[in-house]
């Protein structure tokens, strides 16, 4: 084991699957020169060669789709998007496309292909601060995947890369610079498993990506008072693995989703109706959401700060529903 | 050159001058103060009262000038997210363009857009759009509305080089040009997109050669002469709200600094940089002027001293203007009704 940023563990995890498959190629902007927006793929360029790193135009339709029909073709392509943003720009591709052609064909037809794009925000306003994870989550013929620590990232884009599907990986710019403990022999992890992160007996937190450490830091906070938070990492957003958050509210009896997307039609409605269906006779208290308001992204530093739930607003939250 | 096919103009500092003193000295005052103001803006990032992406238009300031020069007061504007120098190049008071920066109440989004997204309706700039290309098709409906209203304006769009690649481009270009709507696409080839050149990615790396996917008129132009770019624009403009169709000019520029801030420029050599700053625009304009004798050296001292005090202001009345209430933060989702 060692400590890795998640960046790094991301590197490591696409530049083991380079070298193991020659099929995998990497293509997007700004991913070969530049070495990657974030520096993900930074020194990829020179390693793989222009073949296997593909710097292309601004053209998100052409980014997916390209990578769409390389991946049909017998490729299996590592499509990264800038920032998920401009997934906007891809989504037919990736709605119609991507997520279809399997079933729509009879089987005939395979994507193995993996989109890459990190949320994130920070004073880049409207059009620039999104992540839209639900609207994929609602796609059948997609997998979803949103790791929040390095050794989750690492482990699960491997598994996604050698996917026979269509993987939307959705990271995190502001995650990026986390470290956390790494396996230094290879490793992979399996998609759609749900994980705690935290056990606890008093409240339930499901969340995932960045949210996932809000939520640890303010079950920390708690635990100092007593209250003993179980915090769940849903990892996997589609197919959505709820079996640890039922085990976890049988015994807590309380629940709370802290999603960083709107929670209108968001991943934590998803969440409480299934608990709300399968696990009705174990809540003693209406399962809780918490997200960001629901406005777009105003610029303003001091607006912005008001946008998403933070440890303090959560730990709040978690002592209203045990009082 | 024919004028309803893509065509190069070579455009030089010396051809027929056609041009008074106090329109020079007011397009070497406005590319002054968008300079100017970019360093400050600059500097007030560094000291973080400024966040997010801050794309500096410095090099180019030559396009938006020459072009708003160009334009008639009422003809529209609408950008891509490098757009400081187009809405203070038509006017608006630099100290709310730094308050937009700053995040301010008293900025022109009242804070909520920044630096990427600058608009003044009254002024006709429907604002900075911050996607690459989406804002094109917008510029068609502008220009649709102006048919339909019988309205004599003429939408101006500004992009970069970069933003033809994506199919916002071909789909806005085509219906302007299948509806012969009055419209003049400005394209600025600074050479990069990010750190991409955009010959690595655009199989015709000769932007105004696009046109002829539309079959309307284009033009290539020195973009860092600022009356060729008047001269050029005024051209396509005046052309396109005769009734000639959408029309497509390609300037070439450089951009001096880096695509945001924080650029470790890998992409380009410090040789390169310092070449095109050699062609700097404001440099080139305080030359012509002074050499064809347009004003004097003491007048673009004045002018100088005028923009340092302006800038100054701005950034003051930036620095004490008050945060948006937040109040504001849930205001403006919808329009109430
Ligand atoms: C659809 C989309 N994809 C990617 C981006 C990220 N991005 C912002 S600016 C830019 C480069 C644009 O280059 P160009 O259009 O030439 O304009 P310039 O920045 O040179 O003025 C990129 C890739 C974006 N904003 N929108």
């Amino acid at each position: 084991m060692s400590q890795k940023t998640y960046r790094d563990a991301i590197r490591e995890a696409l530049r083991e699957e380079m070298l193991r498959d020659e099929r995998v190629l990497i293509m997007g902007e700004e991913v070969g020169v530049w070495g990657g927006t974030y520096a993900v793929t930074r020194g990829f360029y020179s390693e793989f060669g222009d073949k296997r790193i593909l710097d292309t135009p601004i053209a998100e339709e052409a980014i997916v789709g390209t990578a769409v029909g390389a991946a049909m073709g017998g490729l299996r392509p590592v499509a990264e998007l800038m920032t998920i943003n401009f997934a906007l720009v891809a989504m037919d591709q990736i709605v119609n496309n991507a997520a279809k052609i399997h079933y729509m064909f009879g089987s005939q037809v395979r994507v193995p292909l993996v989109i890459r794009a990190p949320a994130g925000w920070g004073q880049l306003a409207a059009t620039h601060s999104q992540s839209f994870e639900a609207w994929f989550a609602h796609l059948p013929g997609l997998i979803v995947v949103m790791p929040g620590t390095p050794y989750d990232a690492k482990g699960l884009l491997k598994t996604a890369i050698r996917s026979d599907n269509p993987v939307m990986f959705i990271e995190h710019a502001r995650l990026y610079g986390v470290k956390g403990e790494v396996p230094d022999e290879e490793y992979t992890l399996p998609i759609g498993v749900s994980d705690v992160k935290r056990p606890g007996r008093d409240v339930t937190i499901v969340s995932y990506s960045r949210m996932l450490h809000v939520a640890l830091g303010a079950a920390e906070e708690l635990a100092t008072a007593g209250i003993e938070c179980e915090v769940i990492d849903l990892r996997t957003l589609r197919p959505l693995d709820m079996a640890p958050v039922y085990a976890s509210v049988e015994k807590t009896h309380r629940a709370v989703i802290v999603e960083e997307d709107w929670t209108t039609c968001g991943m934590g409605a998803e969440i409480a109706a299934r608990i709300g269906r399968d696990r009705f006779e174990s809540l003693d208290a209406p399962v809780e959401r918490m997200g960001q308001v629901d406005v777009p992204m105003p610029y303003a530093k001091n607006l912005e700060e008001l946008m998403f739930p933070d440890e303090k607003s959560v730990a709040e939250k978690v002592r209203d529903m045990v009082a | 050159m024919a004028a309803t096919s893509p065509s190069r103009v070579s455009a030089s500092d010396t051809a027929g001058i056609d041009v008074t003193g106090a329109e020079a000295l007011d397009w070497f005052k406005k590319m002054s103060l968008i300079r100017r103001f970019e360093e400050r803006a600059e500097e007030a990032y560094g000291q973080g009262k400024i966040g997010g992406f801050l794309h500096l238009y410095i090099g180019e300031e030559a396009v938006a000038v020459g072009a708003m020069a160009a334009l008639r007061p009422d003809d529209d504007v609408i950008t891509h997210y490098r757009d400081h120098g187009y809405v203070l190049a038509r006017g608006v008071e630099p100290k709310r363009v730094m308050a937009e920066l700053y995040g301010k109440a008293t900025g022109l989004s009242k804070g909520k857009g920044g630096s990427m997204h600058m608009a003044d309706v009254k002024r006709h700039v429907w604002g900075g759009y911050a996607i690459v290309g989406g804002h094109i098709p917008l510029a068609t409906g502008l220009a649709l509305a102006n048919q339909y209203r019988k309205l004599p304006h003429v939408v101006a769009c500004f992009f970069g080089e970069g933003a033809t690649n994506i199919g916002t481009f071909f789909a806005g270009l085509n219906l302007a040009a299948v509806w012969k709507l009055a419209l003049v696409a400005i394209v600025e080839n600074n050479r990069y997109g990010m750190g991409t050149a955009f010959e690595r990615v655009s199989a015709v790396s000769d932007v105004y050669k696009k046109a002829c996917a539309f079959d309307i008129p284009a033009e290539q132009i020195d973009g860092n002469d600022v009356l060729a770019v008047r001269d050029a624009v005024h051209r396509m403009v005046e052309r396109s709200r005769a009734g000639g169709g959408p029309q497509l000019i390609e300037a070439m520029t450089y951009r001096f600094r880096g695509h945001s801030m924080g650029d470790p420029q890998r992409y380009r050599t410090k040789e390169e940089v310092e070449e095109a700053k050699a062609r700097d625009p404001i440099v080139r304009w305080r030359r012509t002027v002074l050499t064809s004798g347009l004003a004097a050296k003491t007048d673009l001292e004045k002018i100088r001293d005028e923009v340092e005090a302006e800038v100054e202001e701005a950034v003051r009345f930036a620095e004490n203007s008050p945060a948006p209430d937040p109040s504001e933060l849930c205001s403006d989702v919808l329009v109430s009704e």
